[in-house]
């Protein structure tokens, strides 16, 4: 097994991991953190914060490698552009979010917590992708 | 531990987590210079994005997120799961695919990876999601829409 199956596969791996241990698979702690009016859990900010901490430093060792460790180059975003595509689709998906306390990464990663309740959502947010390229094709 | 002002939060849980998902991220992006955003390499592995990331990799990270928290899931002997009902979860669901395509990310791509580059767009497209994820389970609170159980 090669690299470039076995970084993503761990990688996969740790991130369902830490989803899970932080609570993130639980819709009510990701609803109780965006419910700032009411019973407020700032559990997500934990979480958010924690990552974010350690990404900030591989984001310093990043520019320091002229190749990434198990080869094939970096592709990274470049653009900088503030689109209303940018913004009205970040809005579009934080009203979903809301609504059920699922982004795509607890959704997937809850498959083995609540199989059925995450495969709809999870084949839902798909069937909404391909929306979204079909309108993109046509646009 | 615990905070006084919030009894139910977690915390000590939740750095670790994030501190996993951050050590996740850097794993994909120092070990092969890819952007560990899940909305895109789920669509990547569907073949709903076009990317330079290879599909049979976007499918070992997909394939990866339950494993990991199967793992958890053992070693905890369960976890707490409070699902909406499926006709909330679909219309989250579609709202959410759509909204992460056209806004060429998530709470992973933007929120984590991107915000910790500074990145304008990734800071720009979290306070979005942030927004309008508050001001919509505020306006369903207020509606009385009780989702989960």
């Amino acid at each position: 097994m090669n690299g470039r199956i076995l970084v993503p596969a761990l990688s996969g791996s740790i991130f369902g991991a830490g989803l899970a241990l932080g609570g993130m698979t639980d819709p009510a702690r990701v609803r109780g953190f965006l419910d700032i009016f009411g019973d407020w859990d700032p559990t997500l900010a934990f979480v958010m914060g924690g990552a974010v901490l350690v990404m900030v430093v591989a984001w310093q060792i990043q520019p320091k490698l002229t190749e990434p460790l198990f080869g094939g180059g970096f592709a990274l975003p470049g653009t900088q552009d503030l689109t209303p595509r940018l913004i009205g689709g970040s809005a579009l998906f934080g009203i979903g979010w809301g609504i059920a306390g699922l982004c795509p990464g607890p959704g997937i990663a809850a498959l083995v917590i609540e199989p059925i309740s995450a495969a709809i959502f999870v084949g839902a947010m798909l069937a909404g992708m391909l929306l979204a390229r079909l309108f993109e094709r046509n646009a | 531990m615990t905070l006084a002002a919030y009894p139910d939060a977690a915390p000590l849980a939740g750095l670790i987590g994030g501190v996993l998902i951050g050590l996740a991220a850097a794993l994909m992006l120092l070990g092969i210079g890819r952007i560990a955003g899940v909305s895109g390499i789920a669509a990547r592995a569907t073949g709903l994005a076009d990317s330079s990331l290879p599909r049979t990799s976007a499918w070992a990270f997909v394939i990866g997120l339950p494993l990991g928290a199967l793992i958890v899931l053992v070693a905890k002997g369960g976890l707490p799961a409070n699902f909406a009902s499926p006709v909330y979860l679909v219309i989250a669901g579609l709202i959410v695919g759509i909204g992460t395509r056209l806004g060429s990310g998530c709470t992973s791509g933007h929120g984590v990876c991107g915000m910790s580059r500074f990145s304008q767009r990734s800071i720009i497209a979290t306070l979005s999601f942030m927004i309008t994820g508050i001001g919509t389970v505020a306006v369903m609170n207020a509606m009385g829409l009780d989702v989960l159980p």
